[in-house]
């Protein structure tokens, strides 16, 4: 029973999955099922082409970019006082960024799986928001609402509080198109769980937040790590709404994404792809994260 | 401790999963909530329990109103269906969540706390299990743990939701004796939901009968079977054959079949439903009998103890099918064949007013 939970909880997750249950071999055994060798040929290399040209080549395009004028000149690239002051600025966006998320999620995902009220359907359809949203307009209507000719512009310029053009616009921006991250992994996840665990934790004598420490966190801490990497990579690597709302202030207003377009639009090609190369390296390291994280969440569910 | 509930009413919707329901469970029995499927049973124990809220009416625990009582202070063991167990936590720990949740103050201390696991582990007589979790046990070793786990808060009653559902057979009937020997150990006043008539008749020292939400028959098991009070429990408690008829001159006239000296006290023209149990039924090969009701006989099954001999109704009853439960002797001695007419003599037969009966109930 309990991995027949776990095993639907996983099917939200879109992975590989399916090379692990089908062996390909059975088929290719069997000549009543094997394909045409040509076919296999042709499927095979249209897919490695494909994978090869749009996303190992450019992925390969940046790190040589980066690293054409030498180490030295990457190097200096990184760690220029701008450059500092961006990696400095999307470290704090996404540290506070992913926290609220987490909390966010959690509680959002904790009302809808476990609850019944009225609404709920709209709030699923509100958490798919940011997702349907262009980040640009996300920005926009940051600037609309809080900038200075905004509703709330000057109430907020009599008082000196500084949004739109700073850090706090950046950091909400960031906050809302990383919103969705954790809230739809654990969804379909706690769903799957029913309450019954719950149910019976609140029947032995513990309390809410028992309930949820010992009984609900353990089941979901998989899923809740998976949906916080994806979360902060999207944070780190936000552009379109944090580039309405941050004013590309030098030193100031960069997050790395933007300081990689100021350096290429001032064609400083070596410096754009040296700091571009910290992303992708975020992307790969995401990668490496996620693939390990859904093995243990794999072996979890086989071993329990 | 005793259990009371006072005209419960719940509605899901359109659907009234409890109809002014109210039952006294006496302190110390072993209860089987017994039904079809959304006839409200386990409802009716999720209310007791506190994990449902019911619209109107009361939960009494021991005298006091239990009502507003937040669960974890109404001091119930629950059982739930599909065990419910911790997955990420070991046995052990399965069965000591509900002591290290107490309060600072009356927690017992880790010492303590293992002791009483390791007792009631062997009580459940699985306490070679307490390093495993979950996953690697069988069904029928969880639900046993699920039952340790609701015992060690000393709970004042416990209640099962369908324990034995969710296992096969074999294991079932293993764990229906065991819970039985278990609760004459404890005397700890139980209430169990199932859907399985055996299953209640032989565990039980009660049974609460239900259907459509309401209430249809409460007694001991030997009552319900023998004595069923409505056509619903008549039809719930196994097999039954079931006749149309109307009463004249205290006869059962059935079509142009006259079944003699039944419903002596009904008025002459009742239309009347009749139910008899399949060992309840003779068969007579006799042409020139005049009592009974004609059937032509079909297959006869003898295999087992019993044999039974399954007829279909011809004339007025055409379309309906009989069993007939008889001895291998006797049906040696009928030398029945297939498409034989016969008559069906009752020797027993209970019969109600057919406009008492709530058609959906015979299903």
């Amino acid at each position: 029973m309990s991995t027949a939970i776990t095993d639907t909880s996983l099917k939200a997750k879109p992975s590989d999955r399916l090379f692990k249950w089908v062996e390909p071999t059975k088929f290719e055994h069997n000549v009543a099922t094997r394909e045409n060798k040509w076919i296999k040929i042709a499927v095979i290399s249209m897919g490695l082409s494909f994978f090869a040209l749009f996303l190992l080549l450019p992925l390969i395009a940046v790190f040589s970019e980066a690293l054409r004028k030498g180490f030295g000149v990457y190097w200096l690239a990184l760690t220029d006082a701008d450059a500092l002051s961006a990696v400095r600025l999307t470290l704090l966006a996404a540290s506070i960024a992913v926290p609220l998320n987490l909390v966010f999620g959690v509680a959002a995902a904790w009302a809808i799986a476990k609850f019944e009220f009225k609404g709920k359907q709209l709030l699923i359809t509100f958490i798919d928001l940011p997702f349907s949203v262009s980040p640009v307009i996300v920005g926009l209507v940051y600037v609309l609402v809080f900038g200075v000719n905004g509703w709330f512009g000057e109430w907020l310029v009599a008082n000196d509080v500084k949004i739109i053009f700073a850090v706090p616009g950046i950091v909400l921006a960031t906050i809302f198109v990383t919103f969705p991250f954790v809230a739809r992994e654990l969804i379909p996840l706690m769903q799957a769980q029913g309450k019954e665990e719950e149910e019976a934790a609140v029947v032995l004598g513990a309390g809410g937040w028992q309930t949820f420490w010992y009984v609900t966190l353990p089941n979901i801490k998989w899923g809740l790590l998976y949906g916080v990497i994806l979360c902060n990579a999207r944070a780190m690597g936000e552009f379109g709404a944090v580039s309405v709302v941050s004013g590309h202030i030098r030193g100031q207003t960069n997050t790395l994404p933007l300081h990689v377009e100021i350096l290429y639009n001032e064609y400083n090609f070596a410096a754009a792809f040296a700091v571009a190369s910290l992303l992708a390296l975020l992307a790969l390291v995401t990668l490496v994260l996620k693939t390990w994280v859904e093995h243990r969440a794999d072996t979890n569910a086989s071993a329990h | 401790m005793s259990i009371e509930v006072k005209n419960l009413h719940k509605q899901f919707g359109s659907f009234t999963a409890l109809d002014d329901i109210s039952l006294n469970f006496p302190s110390g029995e072993l209860v089987a909530l017994l039904g079809p499927s959304g006839c409200g049973k386990t409802t009716l124990l999720r209310i007791i329990a506190g994990l449902d809220q019911a619209d109107s009416g009361s939960v009494i625990l021991e005298g006091d109103d239990a009502s507003a009582t937040h669960v974890r202070e109404r001091q119930v063991g629950f059982v739930f269906q599909h065990y419910a167990l911790f997955k990420h936590m070991t046995v052990f720990d399965n069965v000591a969540f509900g002591l290290r949740m107490k309060p600072r103050k009356t927690r017992p201390s880790e010492k303590v706390i293992a002791e009483k696991v390791h007792r009631l582990l062997e009580l459940v007589q699985l306490d070679w299990l307490a390093d495993r979790f979950p996953s690697q046990l069988s069904g029928g070793q969880r639900q046993r743990i699920a039952l340790a786990r609701a015992l060690a808060v000393e709970p004042r009653v416990l209640l099962l939701d369908e324990p034995f559902g969710a296992l096969d057979a074999k294991v079932r009937k293993e764990l229906r004796r065991w819970l039985r020997k278990l609760h004459d150990e404890l005397h700890i006043t139980s209430i169990f939901v199932t859907h399985d008539q055996e299953e209640a008749l032989e565990v039980a020292d009660r049974v609460v009968m239900m259907d459509h939400g309401k209430v249809e028959q409460v007694g001991t098991p030997d009552e319900v079977y023998n004595h069923p009070e409505t056509p619903f429990v008549y039809g719930f408690l196994g097999s039954v054959n079931l006749f149309h008829g109307r009463v004249d001159d205290g006869h059962l006239h059935i079509g142009d079949d006259v079944i003699h000296n039944q419903g002596e006290n009904y008025e002459h023209g009742s239309e009347v439903y009749a139910f008899a149990r399949p060992h309840e039924l003779e068969i007579v090969t006799d042409n020139q009998q005049v009592n009974g009701l004609s059937a032509k006989v079909n297959r006869v099954l003898s295999f087992g103890l019993n044999s039974r001999v399954e007829l279909d109704g011809i004339n007025s009853a055409a379309g309906q099918h009989f069993e007939v439960e008889l001895s291998p002797q006797r049906v040696d001695e009928l030398s029945l064949t297939s498409g034989q007419i016969v008559k069906l003599v009752p020797s027993k037969l209970k019969l109600f007013h057919r406009d008492s009966i709530n058609k959906d109930s015979l299903a």
